[in-house]
């Protein structure tokens, strides 16, 4: 396999607090390939706008720290840059969007000059230049009559509109990879659907990476290639979409498919939607070996001895949890 | 835009009206009035006194001389002082640039030392700057101005002998030394004043910093590559100026009320000290007459608030 573009390896991000470390993530291993969609799942407070922002080095520190591991770039280490070098790749290399499109522009300025700012900073480009890269890119977004919609506010748009923005914004230097965290968690279903579509259209055109965060498992089947399931910090499966959804390994992961809503069936049999029992264990006094252990039913004693490394049971397919030993 | 301008002003008609109308009656039913030494006074005889109030209508009924008194205002006529016997708009404008001059050089200082500070200690949060910052902002807005203004005259003017004690409108001086003995003068009341509200603007400016630090779009201007100088200036300060500008403006009617005490403590001839003596000698055309120009001042700024507030912030419009 050639040279990932991302390369995320046991990655630790913790957080010092009144109470203690939170370890938020706690070895994490990510790797996306050039133009692939990746999609990140798992339940909320499980790590993955933590992993992401610790990609970007978006995390306040402190009180956060990367206590391990290494984030390899295009084979450089984002965790030994200096903030100058990493200025550099942010949104110039690596675009991002967050779940919230109503609050994540400025209100005080047009959306025109929040994504000149981008390109004049990373390309140098004059006012009048980066104005029409940024008419462009909202053209390219689907906005209707971006000529004129450049020199409106973001409260002049809908939430689906300013995610569009959103992603003209992070698109705008031609990033090879973007980080989308839950891009439609806050988007009307009909929106959500308009968005995800606009965002495999993107990366048929440009041909970005994707990361994608979601807890949707919906979401993941329809748009990406391959899955990364977290739980409790950790990634405990790794797989194909087709391998994920036609033989999930780790009892978490079949715990999480087993509860997508089916339109078809639930509908006329009523069924009930199978959620997972039990808590997520505290991420400040996370118990030893597998985190899943108190909510498993297949647990047993050799489960809470050691923490199950993240092994390979199939061609790119990886499971952490001892069901799988050889 | 100007469209809203007018009604504003429009709006604001009325208001000054009632404003005048409760002031005047107030002034009226108040006890005492200029001619209440003139019965007691055995050398001036009874019929004079009498003669005198008939003539200045002093007992027409109080909605009677209200209405002479706004006509006469309406043409420009302010009367003239009881007391000096000069005209009351002249006295004004003799007093006012002094208070004018006095106020707006310390909210230019407070505002040179509370933005800086304020945005300083916010994006710092805790830390050593911000904890020394916030103590002494707070002891700055707690300690009243008659008492740091007493303190600054006795070690200032006092024991140093540096400064003039007190403030003399007709400095005896050409050129240069003419300003450097107005600068020298305007030392002591402009830091009073300025560094009160320096007190208040710090604490209102460092909490409209951290109000915005967390905000989404700051974590998407730092996404975006930008320096953390810039994403403090244009994103971070330049929103937090909304509320900040409109305090300021806000203010004003507090800051001239600080602005009679101080100077009356460094006998600086303003408007305030000008109202005060008039208080004293019950000298009710001037007391009127300042008080008016004082709302009219609070409706301005009121105006300026609203102005300055839809110009900074472009989600709200004028309708
Ligand atoms: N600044 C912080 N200080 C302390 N703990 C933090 C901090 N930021 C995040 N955490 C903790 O890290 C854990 C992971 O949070 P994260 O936001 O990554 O979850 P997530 O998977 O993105 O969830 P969601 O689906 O709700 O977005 C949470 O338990 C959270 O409490
Ligand atoms: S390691 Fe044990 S507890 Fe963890 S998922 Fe596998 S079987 Fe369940
Ligand atoms: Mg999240």
């Amino acid at each position: 396999m050639t040279e990932p573009l991302l390369d995320i390896r046991g990655l630790k991000t913790h957080f010092k607090t009144d109470d203690g470390m939170v370890r938020a993530v706690d070895g994490v291993d990510i790797a996306i390939g050039r133009g692939e969609t990746v999609g990140v799942v798992g339940e909320s407070g499980c790590g993955k706008t933590v992993t992401a922002m610790t990609v970007m080095k978006l995390i306040a520190m402190p009180p956060g720290e990367i206590v391990e591991g290494e984030i390899l770039w295009q084979g450089r280490d984002i965790v030994k840059m200096s903030p100058d070098e990493m200025r550099k790749i942010r949104s110039k290399e690596i675009g991002i969007i967050f779940q919230e499109p109503m609050t994540s522009l400025n209100p005080v300025y047009t959306v025109g000059d929040q994504i000149a700012e981008v390109v004049r900073l990373h390309e140098g480009l004059s006012r009048r230049e980066a104005t029409d890269r940024a008419i462009e890119m909202l053209r390219l977004v689907n906005i209707p009559t971006p000529e004129r919609r450049v020199k409106d506010y973001p409260h002049q748009f809908s939430g689906g509109m300013r995610q569009r923005v959103m992603i003209a914004m992070a698109l705008s230097c031609n990033p090879q990879l973007l980080i989308a965290d839950e891009p439609t968690t806050a988007l009307d279903v009909t929106i959500q659907a308009q968005i995800l579509d606009l965002l495999a259209e993107m990366r048929e055109r440009l041909g970005m990476a994707i990361m994608l965060i979601t807890h949707d498992m919906g979401v993941v089947a329809e748009t990406t290639h391959r899955v990364v399931v977290m739980y409790a910090g950790r990634v405990v499966e790794e797989a194909t979409v087709d391998r994920l959804f036609g033989d999930p390994k780790h009892p978490y992961t079949q715990g999480l498919i087993r509860s997508i809503p089916r339109i078809d069936t639930a509908a006329e049999k009523k069924e009930r939607l199978e959620a997972i029992g039990g808590v997520v264990p505290s991420l400040l006094h996370p118990p030893p070996g597998c985190r899943f252990a108190a909510r498993c039913r297949f647990a047993t004693d050799k489960c809470t001895e050691a923490m199950p490394p993240l092994r390979d049971v199939a061609p790119g397919h990886k499971v952490a949890c001892v069901l799988y030993d050889a | 835009m100007s469209q809203y301008l007018i009604r504003r002003i429009l709006i604001a008609l009325p208001s000054l009206l009632g404003i005048s109308l409760v002031l005047f009656t107030v002034l009226a039913l108040a006890p005492g009035d200029p001619f209440g030494e003139l019965a007691q006074n055995p050398a001036v005889p009874p019929e004079v006194a009498a003669s005198l109030r008939e003539k200045f209508g002093m007992d027409d009924p109080i909605w009677e001389r209200y209405v002479k008194w706004l006509t006469q205002m309406l043409q420009g006529n302010w009367g003239f002082s009881f007391v000096s016997r000069v005209d009351v708009d002249v006295l004004i404008m003799q007093r006012l640039p002094t208070t004018l001059i006095v106020i707006g050089s310390s909210q230019i200082l407070a505002l040179l030392v509370a933005l800086p500070v304020g945005v300083y200690a916010a994006v710092r949060p805790y830390s050593l700057f911000d904890q020394i910052a916030t103590t002494l902002a707070f002891i700055g807005f707690s300690l009243p101005t008659f008492f740091t203004g007493l303190m600054l005259i006795l070690i200032f003017s006092i024991t140093l002998d540096w400064l003039p004690f007190v403030y003399q409108s007709n400095v005896e001086a050409t050129g240069l030394a003419f300003y450097w003995e107005h600068f020298k003068q305007s030392i002591m009341p402009v830091s009073v004043l300025g560094l009160f509200q320096a007190g208040v603007l710090t604490r209102f400016v460092r909490s409209a910093v951290l109000d915005v630090v967390r905000l989404d779009f700051v974590t998407t201007a730092r996404a975006k590559g930008l320096r953390e100088r810039a994403v403090i200036v244009k994103h971070i300060v330049r929103n937090a100026m909304i509320p900040v500008v409109t305090l300021v403006a806000l203010q004003m009617p507090a800051v001239f009320g600080g602005a009679v005490v101080t100077e009356q403590i460094f006998r600086v001839p303003g408007i305030g000290s000008l109202l005060i003596a008039a208080i004293l000698a019950n000298d009710t055309p001037v007391i009127m007459a300042v008080t008016f120009v004082f709302a009219c001042l609070v409706i301005l700024f009121n105006l300026i608030a609203d102005l300055l507030y839809g110009w900074l912030d472009p989600r709200i419009s004028y309708r």
